[in-house]
């Protein structure tokens, strides 16, 4: 029998500030315009997302390409929406633009691109590619003598990707502990429970195993990604994997741990009015 | 060949500090001076293609020139996705030298044998293809790619191939070379074809047939404006390849004539591997033999398709 590590029942009862609601609904919006997103993927990627703009990056708006930025890989580009609203909320692109999300003359697809959306470094949406670019970024900066730090977000489902462990092993043994992966825990992927799709535990020591220095936490917590993402190398000479135990479609009731919302079409004015009541009007 | 491109890698290394090798697990002492002169841009990161794609692909995007070197299949293979979206989608100047391109490894057998690398990578939008004949053209392929913009597949022949291409020759990526002045026939290869082709010309001249040769050593992008000249006052076009039909320098060749011409264009030859995975071993040699692809062979098949062409109207002939 798993244990159920407290930072997934946290993760189910934490509630969230007025600014994690306000970034639900840009994200919100956009489905609402375009008709379409990946719902649940971005709502449990929000946090992480909002404390690594917010607080952590070191990268200025107004010069996305300058080169001693920290670089940050959305490798599970299917959450790009929560993606778009910190970068949007943080000046990369007018907010306005979040409503033409996936339009025909958007810069924003259902997948962000590199070269079309400032402050996106790789382009994915095929999954398990992420970290091996992040492992070449963070090489890079070794070998530049560059004090940048590269980030790189993973879904729990992407990691069922064989090239995920190559990239981890490629890490460790490079000692690269200005790379740092962070994997949006939410246990659910596309079918359902990661557990029944391929099942993933003892995740933290798989990590341990491939030579990283794990932290878990409670993704939805801002206060603890904080203060485990400002003490990265958690173990100098180790890359560092944190492990964000999350609720896919929090913040919302009805999509809250629930496959259905993972991709979601049109949204009904019912749906509508109860992500009014759950995030606020919008 | 494969000797030549990995002595120029180190070359190219000691000129420019962008330069990085970055092999799998390839044999051992592969580029040991290299490796000993510039130990920090000598990577060996284990049998995980896929992997280290993309970490050329973030290395690159940082300004580094990779040189990812494994074997063809392998390197298409394995990690084509790898290849589409982290090189061709990002446009990055990564450059991947596939050993034993075409049926090198014929003993080794088909999971070995690189029969539609051509085709898989040509079809890649910013996908560059580059198939030199000799180590000597290899050596002036590899002078050519520091600075090319965008991913290169570069496919290596065995190594020993006998030299025929020339210094004055020169080699520019996308520039056809014509070996052979126009004739009743125009040969056009690429690779270690352009040998066949040569000693297939000789034998065709002594049947009083005059045959050219257009050397197409980049495959992507194709250099139509050679290809147009050349046929000119032809009535055979024949391509020659180490692959199968598909995809490969016969499509491209075809696809170009029917898009720049339409109609009126002389008959054409395609002369390639079959659609089909090879189960015998032997060699590389032995194995061209088998298809068809022996100087004897292409220029009895060249000799019947001239004959054809005089009893029929202008018409694509396939193998």
């Amino acid at each position: 029998m798993i244990q159920i590590s407290p930072h997934a029942e946290a993760a189910l009862t934490c509630t969230l500030d007025e600014r994690s609601l306000y970034l639900r609904r840009l994200v919100l919006g956009s489905v609402r315009s375009a008709g379409r997103g990946h719902v649940g993927p971005a709502l449990s990627l929000i946090e992480m997302v909002r404390v690594l703009y917010d607080d952590v990056l070191r990268i200025d708006p107004s010069n996305p390409r300058d080169p001693n930025r920290d670089r940050a890989i959305l490798s599970k580009g299917h959450g790009c929406l929560a993606l778009y609203a910190l970068l949007a909320d943080r000046g990369f692109f007018p907010l306005s633009e979040l409503e033409g999300f996936c339009g025909p003359d958007s810069i924003l697809g259902g997948h962000p691109e590199y070269g079309m959306v400032p402050g996106v470094e790789a382009s994915t949406g095929a999954l398990g590619h992420g970290l091996s670019i992040g492992v070449g970024l963070a090489l890079a900066a070794r070998m530049r003598e560059r004090s940048y730090r590269t980030f790189v977000l993973l879904g729990d489902g992407e990691i069922n990707e064989g090239s995920v462990w190559e990239a981890a092993m490629g890490a460790a043994k490079h000692g690269l502990d200005n790379l740092v992966a962070m994997i949006d825990y939410n246990k659910l992927q596309s079918y359902g429970p990661t557990d029944y799709v391929l099942p993933l535990e003892p995740l933290a020591d798989k990590w341990r195993s491939f030579g990283f220095a794990v932290q878990e936490l409670n993704g939805h917590d801002v206060g603890a990604l904080r203060t485990v993402l400002k003490q990265v190398p958690a173990v100098p000479g180790k890359p560092t994997a944190i492990i964000c135990h999350t609720v896919k479609g929090k913040g919302l009731p009805a999509a809250e741990s629930n496959a259905d919302w993972h991709h979601k079409n049109k949204l009904t004015d019912s749906e509508l009015d109860a992500i009014r009541v759950a995030v606020g009007d919008f | 060949m494969r000797n030549t491109a990995m002595n120029m890698v180190h070359k190219l290394a000691a000129r420019d500090e962008r330069v990085l090798y970055i092999g799998s697990d390839p044999g051992a002492g592969t580029l040991r001076a290299m490796s000993k002169e510039f130990p920090k841009r000598h990577l060996i990161e284990g049998i995980s293609e896929a992997h280290i794609i993309g970490m050329s692909a973030g290395l690159a995007m940082e300004g580094f020139v990779p040189y990812v070197n494994t074997i063809a299949t392998f390197l298409t293979r394995r990690c084509y996705e790898q290849v589409a979206v982290d090189l061709c989608l990002h446009n990055l100047p990564v450059r991947l030298i596939a050993n034993g391109g075409g049926l090198v490894y014929a003993p080794l057998g088909p999971t070995h044998q690189a029969i539609e690398d051509i085709a898989i990578m040509r079809a890649l939008p910013n996908m560059t293809v580059i198939c030199p004949c000799d180590a000597d053209e290899a050596a002036r392929m590899m002078e050519q790619t520091l600075d090319w913009k965008g991913p290169i597949y570069i496919r290596l022949g065995k190594g020993g191939d006998a030299i025929v291409s020339k210094a004055e020759h020169g080699f520019e990526i996308g520039k056809a070379i014509l070996m052979r002045p126009q004739g009743d026939v125009l040969m056009v290869t690429t690779g270690i074809m352009l040998q066949r082709a040569l000693a297939a010309a000789d034998l065709l001249a002594a049947q009083g047939i005059r045959a050219g040769i257009l050397h197409m050593h980049t495959v992507k992008p194709l250099d139509t404006a050679a290809l147009l000249q050349a046929i000119r006052g032809t009535r055979l076009v024949a391509t020659l390849e180490e692959h199968v039909p598909s995809g490969g320098l016969g499509s491209a060749v075809a696809e170009t004539l029917i898009d720049k011409l339409g109609s009126g264009f002389p008959a054409m030859l395609r002369l390639s591997l079959p659609d089909r995975f090879m189960h015998n071993y032997g060699s590389q040699d032995s194995l061209l033999k088998k298809h068809g692809l022996s100087a004897n062979a292409i220029a009895t098949s060249i000799e019947h398709a001239l004959a054809a062409s005089r009893t029929s109207s202008p018409q694509l002939h396939s193998t």
